[in-house]
């Protein structure tokens, strides 16, 4: 085993594995994520939202887009301002069944593999040789000498992370991933039962589900970057590095 | 690492990983519905488990207050009669020969006009119905609980599902778990009226802590029964849909 603070000459097995699994759980959730957002393409802020209430984004992105296949409304009460009930007539596009069972059995892999990531990440030291900054580190002066390196030089392929690197991996692993997580157990009725604080927490379900499509957009883009990253490298070498580890 | 140590990193991690693995063991004695081999159906498994097992069993889904009912839209079936001329028939007599039948395994079976309902204990609620497809609408509902409905028909020790038949001819069915939460009624009023057409007239249910479709709507027949039976896995849907 290496001396503590000695760089590893290489990425360990249980990083390489993790990596990698969530690597496909994560595609397997963007992937039934839009297709779950097609269904109903509308987010709303706050507990209640649906086709009879004002959108506060609507992505047309499906062709249950702005369909407007409903009858007439009926008022609830007997007010000029009454809440309303209309039926739909519109047949939706709906693969719900198999795209949301799909999503949840790919959260639960990645959950996990998560899970078991962190703790490694903690016990076995990763985290703090490898993947946290130092105090002096996140001061300005050194954030910027570190930009500007990456401006001027091309990033080159190691296992010791650079500056930026590491802040971008510590929002991706201690903020992005946790909140997508927790927004997403807010939209579970039985969680909230169990756990109604996860409601007040976010300002609703609605708000949950906007924050979820948000955090995944933040999640989608670090993935953009990352992999440009990996092709300015060396893609053939940082390929190697992460599967067989040398 | 020193093989010394008397508890080692490793050892910790897998004595966790194993005692979380034990936890979730007590929900594998209770009964599952079938997967077919469907690996999705698997999934849907682990998560019923996991429900059971990790949660709390009765705690209540959050309810609203009276300002925060809203808009509701009225989707899937939204009058059976094209399926049913008896549901047609019952429509044009505003139901009143209606009788909801329970039968199976309970020690008084029987058949309950909308009145003998009104007149059990009811249950008034503002809850969020939380559809599939991504939408929310809040209403107030009241009924009577199905626990007191499944108690007065006496349900046998050996029941372990109780399904309900509907007629826009679905079968869905519940564990005893969600049958007995104080929260699941059988619906008669929405909104501090009869429900309408639309929304299920003339009872429908209520299970606060599934998604909204398994709310299912007008409902004909309950069967208290010890087998699975449930429209929506031959459909490719899940079954229970907590989540």
């Amino acid at each position: 085993m290496p001396h503590p603070g000695e760089p590893k000459p290489h990425h360990s097995l249980w990083v390489r594995i993790s990596h990698w699994i969530i690597t496909f759980t994560f595609f397997s959730l963007v992937f039934t994520g839009i297709e779950i957002l097609m269904v109903h393409p509308r987010l709303y802020w706050g507990e209640v939202g649906n086709d009879l209430t004002p959108a506060l984004i609507e992505l047309p992105i499906s062709r249950n887009y702005r369909h407007g296949g409903y009858s007439k409304s009926v008022a609830f009460f007997d007010s000029d301002k009454s809440i309303v009930s209309a039926n739909r007539t519109y047949d939706i596009f709906n693969q719900n069944g198999w795209g949301r069972s799909l999503h949840f059995l790919s959260a639960w892999i990645l959950v996990i593999t998560g899970g078991i990531y962190l703790l490694m990440g903690v016990f076995t030291g990763h985290f703090r040789r490898r993947i946290l900054p130092t105090l002096r580190e996140l001061l300005p002066q050194s954030i910027i000498k570190d930009l500007i390196s990456h401006w001027r030089s091309r990033p080159v392929a190691s296992s010791e992370y650079n500056l930026l690197q590491r802040i971008s991996y510590m929002i991706v692993i201690f903020f992005l991933f946790p909140c997508i997580a927790i927004s997403g157990l807010t939209m579970s009725p039985a969680i909230t039962a169990a756990f109604p604080f996860l409601l007040d927490a976010s300002g609703g379900l609605q708000s949950a589900r906007t924050s979820h499509f948000l955090l995944s957009l933040a999640l989608e883009s670090f993935l953009i970057v990352h992999f440009i990253m990996v092709i300015l490298s060396g893609f053939k070498q940082q390929l190697r590095g992460m599967i067989i580890g040398k | 690492m020193r093989r010394s140590r008397l508890i080692s990193r490793r050892k910790a991690i897998i004595t966790g990983l194993t005692s979380l693995g034990a936890l979730m063991l007590p929900g594998c004695t209770k009964p599952l519905p079938p997967t077919y081999g469907n690996i999705l159906r698997m999934g849907d498994n682990l998560t019923y488990v996991a429900h059971r097992t990790l949660l709390p069993g009765q705690s209540l889904a959050k309810e609203y207050s009276h300002s925060d009912i809203s808009s509701f839209p009225a989707t899937g079936t939204v009058n059976p009669s094209e399926y049913s001329e008896e549901y047609a028939k019952h429509l044009s007599s505003s139901f009143e020969d209606w009788r909801l039948p329970i039968e199976g395994l309970v020690a008084r079976p029987g058949s309950y006009s909308l009145s003998d309902l009104q007149n059990l204990t009811k249950r008034t609620q503002i809850t969020r119905h939380t559809c599939e497809e991504g939408w929310t609408a809040i209403a107030e509902w009241t009924g009577v609980p199905l626990g007191t409905l499944l108690q007065h028909a006496g349900i046998l020790p050996t029941a372990t599902y109780v399904v309900f038949h509907t007629y826009d001819e679905w079968l869905a069915c519940f564990d005893l778990n969600d049958s007995f939460h104080p929260q699941t009624i059988i619906a008669y009023g929405m909104n501090g009226k009869s429900i309408p057409i639309q929304h299920g007239a003339p009872v429908r249910l209520r299970v606060e802590r599934q998604v909204g479709y398994r709310s299912v709507k007008y409902l004909k027949k309950i069967v208290v029964s010890d087998k699975f039976e449930d429209s929506n896995i031959e459909t490719g849907w899940a079954w229970y849909n907590g989540i």
